[in-house]
């Protein structure tokens, strides 16, 4: 992206038919730690990448619970992140307090990117800069949805967003198909190694990652580090026999035959790709 | 005086309205001597409704009648409607408030159609949200004056309850309205079971809407009978109960108490 001379406000087009400020706000969301989601018949599994800014302090907190059906991960600026998860879980219990049932996630979804939309359309606001991975369960089933801050969402079978989360792509661009058969089990553990493709010299464990999952009847809920551990572990124990971790680089060279950085064939496309600027007319 | 303060009122009222426009309140306004009121009182009503949960779904009856006071003035007031697509409201009480309440759910669906996704919303989501609309008058001291039958069958899953105009809503296997509640709840009590058959059911509700005829100086004979089930709603055309008359203690009513009729 260059810097030109219709990108100062977000209410000025481009002579290209382009709102320049709003693809900066999803180049935030690039440049923040990647999240992934991913869907079966029954369950939504989201994942994310949690960066420490130091070494002193705890973790970012990437994964919210909008109620007990619906859940979300975040890219980007979390600070705004924060501020829509609380606009959503205000709608769901508008909701329920009004019809005594769960808020169908399809239209939660609607509601935040009609939100995005506006800030896309004053001049004296700005877009969001973050990214919401949206999992959440409605009478038809689970769905995993993405929010842009460009106001547009569209639903997936399986997304990854955020720095390096072309390795994820490419991993879940491989697998996708397998997914709606997918046990829950199944479904963090293809979640866990889409993660680990993101991770590019770090070992996985549960102080750098975060897992969520939701399912029918099963309420929402972000994975304590003991269990989170205990998946990691069984990671290992689930692939070929023939390697033993040394680094991870060795190992995700074994489990995705693809080069990381998105440098090889695409595949089956499952997302909308972040790269083009043609983002905002689909 | 009485007829002084009617004066003042008429002439606050044609000030107000020249000031305020049409303010219905606008006299209060004007003169805060005058409290702001709301009508207590209902004028045209319609009487019991009764419901019941049978095997395959749930069973609704309602006569046809808007009284008037003590007139029966109205007599093919339709007083059950359906909701969406698995949901049916009978309403007791002021026929012009269930109206506003039928426009006011019209709204409602149409909105949640406008989604245009799977979504529906099914009798309970309904319930609850007639009955925040109750409540919420209620608490503006401008009631809706009507307790309203929500039943329905959504996924299986038969639903029957009532909402009252004080914002009291409940569900149970049974519900009744006005003087259904006195007279043909109990006899629900005794006769009702889960698995009643259509006919079964049927046959229940139009013992209990017969004895509402004799009893109840508001009901007429003409009533309607809706059936909710998975496939849908379906509310019969009007029709009258067999009636006896034909008691030997009304051919010589005077025998025994000369002077009497």
């Amino acid at each position: 992206m260059f810097r030109n001379q219709y990108d100062t406000d977000v209410t000025t087009w481009s002579p290209a038919g382009r709102l320049h400020q709003v693809e900066y706000a999803m180049e935030a969301v690039k440049q923040g730690s990647a999240a992934i989601g991913l869907r079966s018949k029954t369950y939504v599994v989201l994942a994310t990448v949690n960066k420490a800014s130091s070494e002193l302090s705890a973790h970012q907190k990437k994964l919210f619970k909008i109620d007990n059906h619906i859940g979300i991960a975040m890219a980007g600026l979390t600070a705004d992140g924060r501020v829509l998860s609380r606009y959503m879980r205000s709608e769901c219990i508008n909701h329920h307090f009004v019809f005594e049932s769960p808020l169908p996630v399809g239209r939660l979804v609607v509601q935040v990117a009609d939100k995005a939309q506006v800030c896309t359309q004053r001049s004296w606001k700005r877009p969001y800069g973050v990214g919401l991975l949206v999992a959440g369960l409605d009478e038809a089933g689970p769905h995993l949805y993405y929010n842009c801050p460009s106001g547009n969402y569209a639903e997936y079978h399986a997304f990854a967003i955020g720095s390096r989360s072309q390795a994820a792509k490419t991993y879940l661009e491989r697998k996708f198909e397998t997914f709606m058969e997918c046990t829950k089990e199944e479904l963090i553990r293809h979640a866990l190694f889409a993660v680990k493709e993101s991770l590019q010299e770090e070992e996985l464990s549960s102080g750098n990652c975060g897992v969520a999952v939701v399912g029918i009847d099963e309420p929402f809920v972000v994975l304590d580090p003991k269990t989170l551990q205990a998946y990691i572990e069984a990671l290992d124990s689930g692939k070929d026999e023939m390697q033993t971790i040394e680094e991870t680089g060795a190992d995700d060279r074994q489990s995705s035959q693809v080069p990381q950085e998105g440098t090889g064939s695409r595949g089956i496309s499952v997302g909308a790709s972040e790269d083009t600027p043609t983002d905002m007319e689909t | 005086m009485r007829w002084e303060e009617e004066g003042m009122k008429q002439n606050a009222f044609i000030m107000g309205n020249k000031l305020m426009g049409s303010n219905p309140h606008a006299f209060s306004l004007i003169m805060p001597s005058i409290p702001i009121t709301h009508t207590q009182t209902p004028y045209v009503t319609g009487t019991s409704v009764l419901g019941i949960k049978y095997k395959d779904g749930v069973l609704i009856a309602a006569d046809t009648a808007g009284s008037y006071g003590s007139t029966t003035r109205y007599k093919s007031v339709e007083r059950l409607r359906p909701i969406g697509q698995n949901t049916l409201v009978g309403a007791t009480g002021e026929m012009s408030d269930f109206q506003t309440i039928l426009q006011i759910l019209d709204r409602l669906i149409i909105t949640n159609a406008m989604f245009d996704d799977d979504n529906t919303l099914g009798p309970p989501d309904i319930h609850s949200y007639l009955n925040r609309v109750m409540y919420n008058q209620r608490n503006k001291l401008d009631p809706f004056w009507n307790t309203l039958m929500l039943g329905g069958v959504k996924n299986g899953v038969k639903y029957l309850g009532n909402v009252t105009m004080l914002g009291l809503h409940y569900v149970d296997d049974h519900v009744a309205t006005g003087f259904g509640i006195h007279l043909a709840q109990p006899i629900f009590r005794n006769e009702w079971n889960e698995d009643m058959t259509l006919e079964q059911g049927t046959k229940l509700l139009e013992k209990c809407m017969l004895v509402l005829f004799y009893r109840d100086r508001s009901a007429i004979n003409k009533m309607q009978i809706a059936n909710i089930t998975e496939d849908g709603v379906k509310i019969s055309e009007p029709y009258a109960l067999q009636t006896k008359w034909d008691y030997e203690a009304f051919s010589n009513p005077t025998v025994g108490n000369e002077g009497s009729w």
